[in-house]
This record gives structure tokens, sequence and C-alpha cells, in this order.
């Protein structure tokens, strides 16, 4: 392929052969992953790196979440973490010289009964506390921001409220891996495509190395980074995780005209609605009712995830749906991710992140990146460590994660 | 998708509620570390998959599905400790 000049365009990042040793592991090559490997180079000078992917980059969860990006959470530890990693997400076009076409746009969080109301006044009050811009608004202001939604009280469950978060937005998705792919290859980081982890080799409770369908190779540090598939992975070093899987699906609609500048999300309808800058429109609900691995689609999803569209914007009753996927995400039980330590020396995990991992890449790469370098999980991180489950700490983010997105 | 209740016959699978992946209970004085793994840890296969459903929208029953966690087959329910059924087809 030639650019308009007849140059050959650059290529983003090589297809080295694989190695038969490395410093750092990293299996899953997805925005957590990739992010982890561009910050071990770029700012702690860990460069003898492998980013192992069984098919190609961003083909799993990130390449297929609905792009939202939002700090409004309900812990305090949950909300400074989502928190660090949005304002990643606002330097991060200029720090991978790649347009990441991050729109901050405003995110809406509708409520449709006084419990819902409860728990987003308890939202704003811990956001504001950390910083975070958010804020609960009425039925006036909220159809001054989205006139599109009918917020009367004929609908069945009228919208009595909303939390409104102006710093969030929608992101592309797919630049944001192949910005950090190309910024960590950039930093000699090396990627491998299609290489499947097939195994993971302890010795006397500690990694030595890593067996793929491309050869066999040494290492002391493995990072597990597989998402939907982390417990398998898991499994083949011996760790258990507080992990099931299961697939979440998502659709698209033809590009209409741009008519709405804001994501809405409500939890009660199980919906979340944005409008990308192509026009289309990307709808999402809340995860299927039991574990599986399959990505499938359905047309239960499509029938019940439409007519609660329906209900919030009825202008939208003819608009047709262009396309529908699933993704799998690797829930926990208490809605927070599993960052840090096992109890196998040198394998390290950064998984759990359910239906919320997109919006958490940089920090969570920024960070467990620190964690490696330094051999200490960072002050940050402490929360949400696989021990907690055993001294029973768990960090209950249900009531803004479940479907907020 | 239609899941095999022993009690009603074939039913869609909305009908149930998934309770989860069978596993053994800790005994009646357990240790903290048993109950946190028994709570919280799961094995997550991929693969065959035994697990509780209760029949919400019907016989209010909890029996035991052996489901792929792939290819969305069922190929047996039954009673804890009781007589096996056929699975309901995908």
């Amino acid at each position: 392929m030639r650019g308009l000049d007849g140059r050959q365009p650059d290529r983003m990042w090589r297809s080295p052969e694989l190695e038969d040793r490395y410093d750092v592991v990293i299996i899953g090559g997805g925005v957590h992953g990739l992010a982890t490997a561009y910050y071990l180079a770029r700012e702690h000078g860990i460069r003898d790196v492998a980013v192992l992917e069984k098919r190609y980059i961003g083909s799993g969860g990130s390449g297929r979440n609905t792009a939202i990006i939002r700090s409004n959470y309900l812990t305090p530890e949950g909300v400074r973490f989502y928190d660090e990693s949005l304002r990643l997400y606002e330097e991060l076009a200029l720090e991978l010289r790649f347009n990441v076409m991050f729109s901050q746009r405003g995110h809406l969080t509708l409520a449709h009964s006084d419990s819902a109301i409860r728990t987003m006044r308890w939202r704003a009050e811990v956001n504001q506390i950390q910083g975070v811009d958010s804020r609960l608004i009425w039925p006036d202001e909220i159809a001054a921001i989205c006139p599109q939604l009918d917020v009367s009280d004929h609908p069945r469950f009228p919208v009595l409220a909303a939390l409104y978060h102006p710093p969030g937005g929608i992101i592309r998705h797919d630049a944001v891996v192949w910005g950090y792919a190309r910024g960590a290859d950039g930093y000699g980081v090396e990627i491998h495509q299609e290489t499947e982890v097939t195994g993971i080799k302890v010795d006397n409770n500690r990694v030595e190395g890593v067996q793929t369908t491309k050869g066999t190779i040494k290492t002391g540090t493995v990072l597990n980074a597989t998402a939907g598939w982390c417990s398998l992975i898991a499994d083949m070093a011996g760790v258990r995780l507080p992990v099931t899987t299961h697939p979440l699906q998502a659709c698209v609609t033809e590009a209409l005209k741009p008519f709405l500048d804001v994501v809405v999300v409500s939890g009660s309808l199980h919906v979340y609605v944005s409008q990308t800058d192509r026009g289309e429109l990307v709808m999402g609900s809340a995860i299927d009712p039991f574990q599986s691995y399959s990505m499938d689609s359905s047309l239960t999803f499509l029938e019940s995830l439409s007519s609660h569209v329906l209900e919030l914007m009825p202008s939208l009753s003819s608009v047709k749906v262009l396309r529908q996927w699933a993704g799998i995400c690797d829930m926990t039980p208490d809605y927070s991710p599993l960052m840090g330590f096992t109890p196998v020396e040198g394998f390290l995990i950064d998984v759990g992140w359910g239906t919320y991992g997109f919006k958490a890449g940089p920090v969570s790469g920024k960070r467990m990146a620190e964690l490696i370098a330094t051999e200490r999980t960072p002050e940050i991180l402490e929360p949400f460590g696989l021990s907690r489950f055993d001294s029973l700490e768990l960090v209950g983010e249900k009531g803004a994660a479940s479907v907020g997105h | 998708m239609q899941l095999q209740c022993p009690n009603c016959g074939p039913r869609d699978v909305h009908e149930f509620r998934c309770g989860g992946e069978v596993q053994a209970r800790p005994g009646p004085e357990p240790q903290q570390e048993a109950w946190a793994t028994y709570l919280y840890m799961r094995a997550n296969p991929l693969g065959w998959l035994r697990e509780w459903w209760f029949h919400r929208f019907g016989c209010q029953k909890w029996f035991i599905a052996e489901r792929h966690t792939v290819q969305q087959k069922v190929r047996a329910t039954y009673f804890l400790g009781g007589t096996e059924q056929g699975g309901g087809a995908a």
C-alpha cells in the first residue's frame, strides 16, 4: 500500500521473531498489557519486554467496549484511581503523538427511582470530596443538556434526576491500543501477535517461564492482563481468582447527523447510549445473567435494549441497527479489579476488569509498571490486591459500575 | 436457549436464575480462609460446568445443570442427589 505521495507508510510496530528469554512477559495485547509495556519502557527503562497476544492486538475487550471514559465512581479508592486514569487520557494524544479522539462531552446517569437518586447523591458527594466534577441535577437541567430525552411523566419509569459528570466522554478505543503499541515498540518492546500462551512454568512457587505456540520463553516476571480469559491463564500458574466470565453485548446503529452530544446512561433501564464522531449510535447493556466464554450475539439482548432506548428517546424508532457484537468480562464479587502480586512469586495480575477496564487502561499500565519496576505496590493500587478477599476488605463498586458506562 | 427443569420440563432460560458454580460447603466450624474461598474463589472453566439454577418463574426449586460455557449446551439437569434428566437444546 502506498500513500498519496507514493511513499510506503511507516510500520506502526515491528513483528520480530520470539526470543528465548525476556525480563518481563506480558500476556494480553489489549490496552492494559500494552500500556504497562509502554510505561515500563518509558518511565523505568525496562525494555526487554514481550507482549504476547493470542489473536491481534485490541481483539478482546479493548476493541469491544463502548469507549466511555468517566471517573464518577462510588468509593473514595475507586474515584481516585479512575480519576488518575481520566487525567492521563486527557494528555494521552500528546503523550503518544497519536490522535485518540477523546471527546469530553459530558456524561449523564439517569435516576428513575428514589433509591437511585440516593445512590447518585452519595456518588456526587464522594466525587466532589475527591475533586471530581460531578453533581446531581433535575429534569429541567437534564432537558437543557439533552433535549432528545423524554423527561415527561409519560414513560413507565420517568426520569427523576441525573448524575452529571462534565469531564466524562468517549474515545476512539482502537486508537488508544495502536498508540500505546506504537509507543512501546518505539522503546524496544516486542509485540507478538498470534502467539498464544499454552502453559506457565512454575518451580518452587516461582515463575520460571512461559510456553507459547511459537516456542518457550524463560522469564522471572509474568503479568496476566487477559481480562475475560484471566482465570485460564491464572490456572496455568496454579493461582485461583475470584472471577467469573460473563458476556457483555453491544450494538451500533447506522450513522445519523450529529444530534446527541452527551453520553446517556440509565442503570434502571440497563442502557447506555452515545453518538460517535462518525454519527453512529453506540449502545450497550448489562452483562448476560450467567457465566460464559461465548461471544455470540442474541436477539433477546437486542429486543430489550431497543425497547429501553426507545423509552428514553422515542424519536429513534425508525433508526436501523447496523451490527451487534459481544465481549467477555472478568467479573469480580465487588466490581473492583484485581491488581498486583499473587501467592506465586513473579506471577502478577492486572485482571478482574469486568465492564470497566478500558477507562482504567492508562492508570493501570502506569501503576503496574511502577509495581514491576520497584517490586512494591503503589499506594493507589493497595485497595485492589487479590488478598482483600482473604481479609474480607472488599471495595464495593456495584452501585456505580454495574451498568453505568 | 432452553433449560430442562427436572420438575417442569423444558423452559426458556429467562424463567430461571443462575446460582453459580457447585462447590463444597465448608464444615460447621470453618476457618476464615475456607469461607473466603467458598464465597469468592471460582474455577470459571472454559468447558463443562456444574452449576446451580433456580426455577424462579416456575416450581421455585433449585437444581443442578451441567452446562458448556462456550457452546451454550446443557447435557444434564437434576436435583441434588436425585435422578438425572435430559438437557435442554441450545
